[in-house]
């Protein structure tokens, strides 16, 4: 029947998660984006959560199962930390999760055990092309067989934590059908290039990769021959970032209002007047909104169940949720929002990016 | 845990409830709102089958709790009392959200008397509901010069010591049901009026007003934009007597502004919210499925794997009416989860029925205009949904008024800290 209580173990995860995002993530936030780089030691222990590992089973050395719901859960706290930081510490689930679901068992046995380890183990995925007319189902970069070897050859932006990443999953265009092929640092033909200039999550490294006639062995391809069903990976991606944007919203829906409730204008708090109350109710409404639609569609994963429709709605619904939420934050701060010192302007900058980042996060 | 799944109960409840409205609903609905003044007989006569045995089991309920029996049959695992209102309602206003609005039942009286009746109070005049001919129960609250302002309301109860009966004066507005609960039926109606106009909202009280009291009556029956099935009614009170004992709750004007009774009163609309939302939902519903079977009959299908530059302009107005709906929903059903959990949910309630009439609003208005000349033409449903949709953002709390109570209660502000 239905229900919106969490588990016991779901609410002291989630407790865990937002006191790590509270005490350290918020505490670092502004100094990382204006350095470009995260304190040393902030995602080592962020690592301690367990969060990766919690969606592998034992027998890959892990201690729980793939639960889109409970991934859903920690990335809204996550983000609500900080974006940069949520997207870098969970970087290594755009090889996880592939794997948990479309990898095969030499594929699984091979790669899954490292991330159960006490030490964070950077590794990502390759998704974004450098075009405006980007289609995911329709890529410009290519995989072609060639005897016991795959061929690929593309260009690839946005790519998280390329440059120290052990493996890169990148997805190419096979025969028009979009699948997986696992790279391993340092194969020939595979080019990181320099770290990339973004508008926000400016404390992620990401990454150009070329590939240029990158050959890979065929047992790479995820999911040997029968490959992946991409669009359920999608489906996955748009739940995580759908999340991370509620956190986001959230984090500037909260700032604002306390702001308002503080910042006199005409002999009283501008909470007080209704142009700016009916920002942050609109706000709070549509947060709450976004929230259940994202659970709503990660349940359905859980369940086996497709959810194309629903996660396509979820991603257009959270994209411009975000957006108004934190456009809203910087206006309630007015001139001090457009400061560098109040966090509402950051969070308009990370705010826009959900509109492009598909496949830089998943749960 | 986090769960969307039906329970078996509401799965065989939705059957039944489809069935309800496309065999009685859908086929007279162009007809009720074209005659705007006919009542659909067949929808009533069928429904009081089962409303009338829903209230006499919570009347039942009522007795065996006073009289310190316990139920011979514990009710199995938490409750799904206001889900499955939620879905029904849904499942009714998606057939005729006029034609629903005839539900022969005790409505907003019987969730006031409820709410604040006495066991005596509720057992004399909520019985009716459980036996006998269709009845219909109604509130009677807006006058007017009164209604998002409902403590400026004029209409007054005076104590006559010597029968010791309370006489109501003054004219209401806009009562939902109105006809038919005063004069066409063995009804009752809740009436709002101040024991004491000096005292503003402290010196308002409810006042139970059965059927063909003398001193009060129907003066008008309102044509409307649209719900035209549903009879709503201007009605005057002139020296209308009613017993003392017909008050809800106590008559005393307190002190501090802290009234149990107005409060109390105001405390069902946290309940009845999400059930407007639900309503507002079921014709949008309509509005949506009809909307996305005119365009498939067309060829149009919505790709949702399509990207962004490849979406047609209708492919996206289709997905943003569908994102803002199922945002609605998904508000509504978290509403009513809370109220079957006993989780104070006055933001969430407000919530749910701000979001469900802006978004039923947009989806009903875009499909008429999507829908070209046959959208805007009565020979469809179409028109008529939208013309339906419309109330849902106005009565029960207008949309200003929810977002009004959704900015207080995430501010934590009163009504003078924001007005």
């Amino acid at each position: 029947m239905i229900s919106f209580s969490l588990t016991e173990e779901q609410q002291m995860l989630i407790d865990a998660v937002h006191r790590y995002a509270e005490r350290e993530l918020r505490k670092s936030m502004r100094d990382a984006d204006e350095t470009g780089q995260l304190p040393a030691d902030l995602i080592a222990s962020g690592w301690e959560l367990g969060l990766t590992p919690s969606s592998i089973p034992e027998t890959y050395g892990g201690f729980g199962e793939h639960s889109a719901v409970t991934g859903a859960l920690y990335a809204e706290e996550l983000a609500w930390g900080d974006l940069s930081a949520a997207m870098n510490l969970l970087a290594p689930n755009l090889l996880v999760i592939p794997l948990l679901e479309y990898g095969t068992d030499s594929q699984k046995e091979s790669l899954l055990p490292q991330f159960c380890d006490m030490a964070f183990v950077p590794a990502t995925a390759a998704l974004l092309e450098p075009h405006i007319t980007f289609d995911p189902h329709n890529l410009r970069t290519t995989a072609e067989k060639q005897g016991d070897h795959y061929v690929l050859n593309g260009q690839k932006v946005y790519v998280p934590l390329a440059a120290d990443a052990t493996h890169i999953l990148v997805y190419a265009n096979e025969g028009d059908s979009t699948q997986a092929f696992i790279v391993e640092k340092d194969t020939a033909g595979l080019t990181i290039g320099e770290r990339e200039k973004n508008m926000g999550i400016k404390a992620l490294p990401t990454y150009k990769v070329s590939l240029e006639n990158c050959t890979i062995p065929a047992e790479n391809k995820l999911g040997g021959e029968a490959g992946i069903n991409f669009t359920r990976l999608l489906s996955y991606s748009y739940v995580a970032l759908g999340a991370m944007a509620v956190g986001v919203a959230k984090a500037s829906y909260e700032y604002a209002k306390e702001y308002a409730k503080e910042r006199e204008a005409f002999g009283e708090p501008i909470a007080s007047r209704q142009a700016i109350a009916f920002m942050l109710a609109e706000m709070a409404i549509d947060i709450d909104a976004a929230r259940l639609m994202v659970w709503e569609a990660a349940w359905k994963l859980d369940r086996g169940e497709d959810a194309t429709a629903e996660t396509a709605l979820v991603k257009k619904f959270t994209d411009e949720m975000v957006m108004t939420v934190t456009d809203g934050g910087v206006q309630v701060l007015g001139g001090h929002g457009y400061i560098r010192e109040h966090p509402v302007e950051l969070w308009f900058r990370n705010g826009r990016g959900f509109a492009t980042f598909t496949g830089m996060a998943m749960v | 845990m986090i769960d969307f799944s039906l329970s078996d109960r509401i799965k065989q409840q939705n059957v039944q409830m489809q069935m309800v409205a496309e065999g009685l609903m859908r086929p007279v609905s162009r007809e009720m709102d074209e005659k705007e003044h006919d009542k659909p007989w067949d929808f009533i006569n069928a429904t009081w089958q089962f409303t009338s045995a829903q209230t006499a089991r919570m009347l039942k309920k009522l007795d065996q709790q006073q009289s310190g029996e316990t139920t011979a049959k514990k009710e199995k695992g938490p409750s799904e009392y206001y889900m499955s209102l939620v879905y029904m309602i849904e499942w009714l206003s998606w057939g005729d959200a006029g034609i629903y609005l005839c539900l022969p039942m005790s409505a907003l009286a019987g969730s006031a008397i409820e709410a604040v009746g006495t066991p005596e109070q509720k057992k004399r005049f909520l019985s009716r509901f459980a036996e006998g001919e269709p009845k219909w129960g109604g509130m009677a609250i807006t006058e007017p010069h009164a209604g998002s302002d409902t403590s400026a309301i004029r209409t007054t109860a005076r104590l006559d010591p010597e029968t010791n009966e309370w006489v109501l004066n003054g004219e209401k507005i806009f009562v939902t049901s109105g006809l038919m609960a005063a004069e066409k039926s063995d009804g009752i109606l809740v009436v709002w009026a101040t024991v004491d106009p000096s005292a503003g909202r402290r010196g308002i009280k409810s006042f139970v007003v059965e059927a063909n009291t003398p001193g009060m009556k129907v003066t008008k029956v309102e044509h409307k934009l649209g719900i035209r099935a549903s009879d709503t009614a201007a009605i005057v009170f002139e020296d209308c007597r009613i017993p003392y004992d017909n008050i809800l709750g106590d008559p005393e004007v307190k002190t501090t502004e802290k009234t149990k009774g107005f409060k109390g009163a105001m405390k069902t609309f946290d309940a009845s919210r999400p059930l407007v939302a639900a309503s507002a939902l079921g014709v949008g519903r309509a509005a949506l499925e009809f909307t996305k079977d005119a365009l498939k009959k067309e060829g149009i299908e919505i790709r949702y794997t399509a990207p962004r530059h490849k979406l047609t302009a209708i492919e996206q107005d289709v997905m943003e009416m569908e994102a803002q709906y199922k945002a609605a929903w998904l508000l509504t059903l978290r509403a009513a989860w809370m109220m079957d959990q006993k989780l104070p949910n006055n933001l969430e309630a407000s919530m749910a029925k701000a979001k469900a009439g802006k978004a039923v609003t947009f989806v009903t208005q875009k499909a008429v205009e999507l829908l070209g000349t046959l959208g805007y033409s009565r020979d469809w449903l179409v028109e008529k949904w939208m013309r339906d949709a419309k109330i849902n953002d106005i009565f029960e709390g207008t949309g200003q008024i929810n977002h009004l109570i959704v900015a207080r209660r995430i501010l934590g502000y009163n009504r003078t800290q924001l007005k």
